[in-house]
């Protein structure tokens, strides 16, 4: 901040603290005695008097020893404007400090198996244990604690993949993260509605539960327009671009009629954060043989 | 008191209304927080509608006894007290009048907007911009008539109970207006003048004020009449009361800063509102002190006085809550404390503690006198009362503690390997038997306002009671 403002906060600061220091001197020294008495200050409203009795001293004190702690507080930490503290504390460097601790306690458990390759340490017992905790602390609000996913989050003990499930796919997945995006009515964007209706019941006949036939039937001629780019003329998908196998009865958006034609119909966007810079390049290794290890 | 004019009367009517509707905010407020309490043990209680869902209710619950039932009981003891310690009328009767009517209207259009879910999101502040305007009009009008009252007064000077009452009245109205200023966009619809950091130091520096001048002041001024009032005893300390209300009001607006401890907020804003939340420690127990040693010589009254009991209890709780407070403001104590329930136990400990039976009390000292009455129509019924908000408010308050610290500990729990050993979901868990506990501490705290309903309404239907606008002739 600038000087002006340093300064400012400085004095409201000291004066704050010295303000309540001197009206707490100030009203003892005009104490007319130390003990308390009977004597009222003279005055009564609606039949209330008020004693003169002196501030008690455990009372005094008290007040006395926080003002004191507010300054040496004040001399050591930030508090005056610009003034740094003796200490040199910050927030931030509190943070960094506690980081690096960690990072030196916690760095060589985690770096005895960061060289290990994905389906070796899919097979050691104590990396799955370390990695299910990670797992746990990192993964599990979105893919739930057993890795089974919900609607929008893929389940990973299927052995379905949308990027690939090749230790290669999983551990770029973790390391820079996913981006999906389904475009609204695919790469047609004048789709009428019976087209929408026309695709979906094409798209569901690929495992059998088309609702219309006759509408599947005309579905096919959209869904080579709309759909093949990504999903490929028999609707397998394409991990390249995330884009899913529609043929195998997963969902990840729910398997009803009007959650696939939503889908068709808005879109879907999503995304998997990249977990690099958060997690350590081992800890990525373990949860990636972790997670490996939960459909191999 | 030679200065007493047996002509004078004073405005009655506007204290028993706000009265009245102390005991009805009261019970619609707390009966909001029983069922949002019910919510987190039960969640299926949201009913799967957004009007009744725990994130609509929870401010309606928060709006609802603090500027419902707190703001009631500041009206009706306020312009109580100020009449009768300046020994003069309200200035205007129809001002007076005008605040009643324009605040009830304030917290409907509340209950209404909140399940609606119209809000800005400010903590403690959520009503949305036309209702923002019409309480900074009504609070204005307010200070009108009690501060116009004060200048008219007969007295020579200017009782204790009424510093704090005027504190309040002048604080809240800056804290008020400078958190809700906002760009409208909409009729319910608004975006705050702030942005970021400065948003969330202005929403604190306000939320924490509202409790140290909406919830603290305004209840000192309360406690600085009724206690000495209904222990007949005089105030213990003058001196004490000026020390106390002056380095009160000039720290407390400082600790907002510690709601906000290792965020974006600069370093020195979080140790400036750090050692002033710990000097603000003497200061608060110098309420407490003067309250407490005021009854030095009577403490045989509590025997007999469950009114006195209220506000004995109250300040006990006031004096615990003012000492966690300062502590849960440090650093490394926030650290733990920080976004657990323990904070939750704390605000109640003051909120169920201090403010509602503070308030209970005073209500049960006036409501006799503003009819014309010698007491309440049960006395055995207030002490009923007394025992189910004293059992309610130390069920709530640890159960609070005990999963504030449980979920504080939880939380921070690393396994050998450096990872978290709990999920939060885990946390949430071993919370529940500590959520239906809470639960058990509001219905019974709830169960005293139905006593005291009832025995509000026996006094004012008594075939005696005659509501009059009159004090001078009662004994003082």
């Amino acid at each position: 901040m600038s000087t002006f403002w340093s300064i400012w906060v400085t004095v409201i600061v000291l004066g704050t603290v010295f303000g309540c220091a001197w009206l707490l001197f100030a009203t003892r020294k005009s104490q007319t005695t130390e003990v308390e008495t009977d004597r009222t200050m003279g005055h009564s409203f609606d039949g209330i008097e008020e004693y003169d009795n002196p501030l008690p001293k455990w009372w005094f004190y008290l007040f006395v020893a926080t003002c004191i702690f507010a300054l040496g507080y004040l001399a050591l930490y930030p508090g005056l404007g610009n003034y740094k503290g003796l200490l040199g504390w910050t927030s931030a460097n509190q943070w960094e400090k506690e980081v690096a601790a960690a990072d030196e306690q916690y760095g060589p458990i985690y770096a005895q198996y960061g060289q290990t390759p994905v389906p070796e340490l899919a097979k050691d017992e104590d990396a799955l244990k370390i990695g299910q905790r990670l797992f746990a602390n990192n993964c599990s609000v979105c893919h739930g604690s057993a890795a089974r996913g919900q609607v929008g989050f893929p389940n990973l003990t299927d052995g379905d993949w949308l990027w690939g499930g090749t230790p290669e796919a999983i551990l770029q997945t973790l390391h820079n993260g996913r981006m999906g995006n389904m475009p609204a009515k695919g790469v047609m964007p004048n789709m009428t509605n019976e087209q929408v209706d026309q695709v979906v019941n094409y798209v569901l006949s690929f495992s059998g539960r088309e609702i219309d036939a006759a509408a599947a039937t005309a579905g096919q001629a959209v869904f080579a327009q709309a759909c093949v780019a990504c999903h490929g003329p028999e609707g397998k998908g394409m991990t390249a671009l995330g884009a899913p196998n529609l043929t195998d009865n997963v969902w990840l958006y729910g398997s009803n009629y009007e959650w696939i034609r939503e889908t068709v119909l808005h879109g879907r966007q999503n995304e998997m954060p990249a977990q690099g810079g958060r997690l350590s390049d081992d800890q990525i290794q373990i949860l990636a043989a972790y997670v490996y290890s939960l459909s191999n | 008191m030679s200065t007493q004019n047996p002509n004078l009367t004073y405005n009655y009517k506007v204290v028993r209304q706000f009265a009245i509707m102390t005991v009805v905010w009261g019970i619609v407020g707390m009966a909001l927080g029983v069922l949002i309490a019910a919510q987190l043990v039960w969640p299926s209680l949201n009913l799967d509608l957004p009007f009744t869902h725990f994130g609509r209710l929870r401010p309606l619950h928060t709006n609802a006894v603090i500027f419902g039932f707190g703001g009631s009981a500041l009206f009706a003891t306020s312009y109580y007290v100020v009449q009768r310690t300046c020994q003069t009328r309200l200035i205007s009767d129809k001002l007076a009048a005008f605040t009643f009517w324009g605040w009830t209207a304030i917290i409907i259009s509340a209950a209404i907007t909140l399940p609606m879910g119209l809000t800005s999101t400010k903590e403690y502040a959520e009503l949305e911009w036309p209702i923002d305007i019409a309480i900074a009009v009504v609070w204005v009008v307010y200070a009108l008539v009690f501060f116009g009252t004060i200048t008219k007064r007969s007295t020579s000077h200017i009782y204790v109970a009424n510093w704090f009452y005027g504190a309040f009245i002048i604080t809240i109205a800056v804290l008020h207006i400078g958190n809700n200023l906002a760009l409208p966009v909409s009729a319910f619809k608004s975006y705050s003048a702030y942005a970021g950091v400065t948003d969330a130091m202005m929403q604190w520096w306000y939320g924490h004020n509202a409790v140290g001048f909406f919830l603290t002041a305004g209840f000192l001024g309360m406690m600085y009449y009724f206690v000495p009032k209904q222990a007949g005893r005089p105030v213990y300390s003058y001196r004490l009361s000026i020390v106390h209300f002056w380095a009160l009001i000039a720290t407390y607006v400082w600790a907002g800063g510690h709601h906000l401890h290792y965020s974006a907020l600069p370093d020195w804003a979080q140790t400036a509102s750090m050692v002033m939340s710990l000097i603000l420690l003497a200061p608060s127990w110098g309420g407490m002190i003067n309250g407490m040693m005021t009854l030095s010589g009577a403490w045989h009254k509590l025997r007999t006085d469950p009114i006195l009991r209220f506000l004995v209890v109250s300040l006990s709780f006031y004096g615990m809550s003012t000492f966690e407070g300062p502590m849960m403001s440090i650093k490394t104590v926030n650290a733990l404390s920080h976004n657990t329930d323990w904070t939750v136990g704390h605000v109640h400990s003051g909120a169920l503690g201090w403010v509602a039976m503070i308030s209970i009390g005073a209500i049960y000292h006036l409501i006799p006198k503003v009819w014309g009455l010698k007491e309440m129509y049960s006395v055995s019924l207030i002490n009923v009362h007394f025992w189910l908000a004293t059992v309610g408010t130390v069920l709530y308050i640890v159960a609070m503690w005990v999963n504030g610290i449980m979920q504080g500990l939880m939380w921070r729990a690393v396994n050998e390997d450096g990872t978290l050993t709990y999920s939060f979901v885990e946390a949430l868990e071993a919370s529940y038997p500590g959520y239906f506990v809470r639960f058990l501490g509001g219905v019974i705290f709830l169960s005293g306002m139905l006593f005291m309903a009832y025995n509000v309404y026996m006094t004012v239907r008594q075939k005696e009671a005659v509501a009059q606008d009159n004090a001078a002739i009662q004994a003082a």
